[in-house]
């Protein structure tokens, strides 16, 4: 029997905002723990939570960015549930009204994926559960925005699943919604899949897995788990409804609590804070700051006449792009903007390990850079020496380098006639078998007048001649 | 006439849900009050609000918002001074509980 797995996504993704959901304590990752908190975030008694403005602009943004409707009225609630990281012993959520639905992510193969809800929340702190014999606890994390992100079930592969976590986050990353670094748990990913026989309406018994630290994991445990599911219902077994964690050391995922007794989560309303309305003036407002979407960015680049290659280094983040076109409108050229930024600078910024923002170069420089190249001054890897060298000493300008460099490309027809002229009376050999007919000859007589000159002669120039000499003998 | 029987709220439930260990003298008492309160729901249950608009809020208020700005956090020994077990360090500390 053949079996069809479907599988849904949950993914949540902290909003790049300067402070917390609903307090002033900052949304940063990596400080000391248990500095950015105060009463409201620990769920002291008696505090009241304020809703940060930005955090339901970046909601409303990212639904924007993900084609979804928002709706007109929405409320936070209570969602109940014990754990150490939730110091009030309820989280702050959205229930029967998110502020968003609908939508969704056409993947390459052209499947779309709805999505069910876009809904706020406020993240829990971090558990530290591997120092002796206490666990550990930091809400530095606690009440940092969250969006929770949940798809229709029309991810039938673990190919299909990868690729969608791969556009969501260009999506909301292009739209600043947020850095969607899983490394530093700005985006997190739960999944559920179940199998059922093609051909069959209904769905499989499904299993949640957690643990999913990279979207290749999350790759690799959708196989395991597609897997291990259809050998057991091959075997005459069944799936138990439960939620498991993957291993990925071990490649496997196991149980990791049954989910035979429903969780009562007890939501109600958030009493603390009011309802919303969203108008279609604010969005219509937030509409407008919506940047481009890196699929736009990619018809654009591709009108501009840039090859895939080229596109794909320019779209991996908004910071290439713009650096790109800050390129091309300082050196007024696209084709060579990208042909350096995709070059030199890409390579800079691969040796610095750093984002193109953080660039010890700036973009009028290597326009400065380009035009000696494009004026005949300096050969190709003479404007790349010229770059490094404005590198180590951004102080100095390309023009001052290339002369302290030695470097500036001769064009002077004559003096390169004279070179030519020597080296062609030095060479009748090979000048006679060119004109026999030996083209190839002139390419040794070419490597030759470039050394004789230092290598600083302007090639082009140089061919010229040397064409124009071998011709009229 | 309508049905003023609460529906059944069984205080073993409810503690556990709030992780309270009851004695059954406690849950006793307990389920007199819920059956009370649940009847008082029922009442209010019974009202005909065909045609009423659902409130989800009490007060005539809605977008209040905060701006963006980062306030001061509170000092660490004085978040954790009420902690039991943090012990002047830099973290709560509770009962080691498993990863999940």
């Amino acid at each position: 029997m053949e079996f069809r797995p479907t599988i849904g996504l949950e993914t949540h993704v902290q909003l790049a905002t300067a402070t917390k959901l609903f307090c002033g304590c900052a949304n940063r990752f990596g400080d000391a723990p248990n500095t950015l908190v105060c009463p409201v975030c620990t769920g002291q008694p008696g505090v009241l939570p304020v809703l940060n403005r930005q955090a339901l602009e970046l909601g409303i943004r990212a639904a924007l960015a993900l084609d979804a409707e928002l709706a007109p009225f929405t409320k936070f609630d209570r969602k109940h549930y014990f754990y150490p990281d939730l110091p009030k012993g309820f989280q702050i959520s959205q229930f029967d009204l998110p502020f968003a639905h609908g939508g969704g992510i056409r993947l390459d193969d052209g499947t779309f994926v709805r999505l069910r809800r876009i809904h706020l929340e406020e993240d829990a702190g971090k558990g530290i559960h591997d120092r002796g014999d206490s666990t550990l606890v930091d809400l530095n994390r606690a009440g940092v925005p969250l969006l929770e992100i949940v798809t229709e079930p029309d991810v039938h592969s673990s190919e299909q699943a990868y690729d969608y976590l791969t556009k969501l986050k260009e999506r909301l990353r292009f739209a600043g919604i947020s850095e969607c670094d899983m490394e530093k748990g700005s985006l997190r990913c739960d999944v559920n899949v179940s199998i059922h026989p093609v051909g069959q309406d209904g769905f499989g018994t499904r299993c949640e897995i957690k643990n999913l630290n990279s979207f290749a994991m999350v790759r690799r445990a959708l196989e395991y788990e597609i897997a291990r599911q259809t050998q057991l219902l091959e075997s005459g077994g069944r799936v138990v409804q439960e939620t498991r964690t993957w291993r990925d050391a071990e490649g496997r995922t196991e149980t990791m609590r049954s989910k035979e007794e429903a969780q009562d989560y007890r939501y109600f309303p958030e009493p603390d804070l009011p309802p919303l309305t969203i108008d279609a003036q604010l969005i219509a407002a937030i509409r407008t700051q919506l940047p481009e979407s890196a699929d736009t960015r990619r018809a654009r680049y591709q009108a501009m006449g840039l090859n895939s290659e080229e596109l794909q280094t320019l779209t991996l983040d908004r910071a290439s792009g713009d650096w790109f076109e800050s390129l091309a409108k300082a050196c007024g050229e696209a084709k060579a903007a990208a042909v350096w930024t995709c070059g030199e600078v890409n390579r800079l910024r691969n040796e610095r390990n750093c984002s193109f923002s953080d660039l010890p170069i700036t973009p009028a420089q290597v326009a400065s850079v380009i035009a000696l190249a494009k004026s005949g001054r300096a050969s190709v890897s003479a404007a790349r020496q010229v770059f490094n060298a404005l590198v180590a000493s951004p102080s100095k300008t390309a023009d001052s380098l290339l002369n302290e460099l030695g470097l500036e490309q001769v064009s002077d027809t004559g003096a390169i006639e004279a070179a030519v002229a020597e080296v062609l009376a030095a060479n009748e050999k090979a000048v006679a078998e060119y004109r026999a007919g030996k083209e190839k000859a002139a390419g040794s007589l070419m490597g030759q007048v470039m050394k004789k000159m230092g290598g600083r002669a302007n090639p082009a120039i140089v061919q010229e001649a040397l064409k124009r000499l071998l011709a009229g003998g | 006439m309508t049905d003023l029987t609460p529906p059944a709220m069984d205080p073993a439930v409810v503690a556990r849900l709030a992780r309270l260990d009851l004695t059954d003298d406690e849950k006793a008492r307990l389920r007199r009050e819920f059956d009370g309160l649940l009847r008082y729901f029922a009442q209010i249950q019974s009202v005909d609000t065909t045609g009423v608009e659902p409130m989800v809020y009490p007060v005539p208020l809605q977008n209040v918002l905060r701006d963006d700005l980062v306030r001061p956090s509170t000092p660490r020994e004085e978040i954790l001074r009420n902690a039991p077990g943090a012990g002047g360090g830099e973290f709560f500390r509770v009962p080691k509980v498993l990863e999940s």
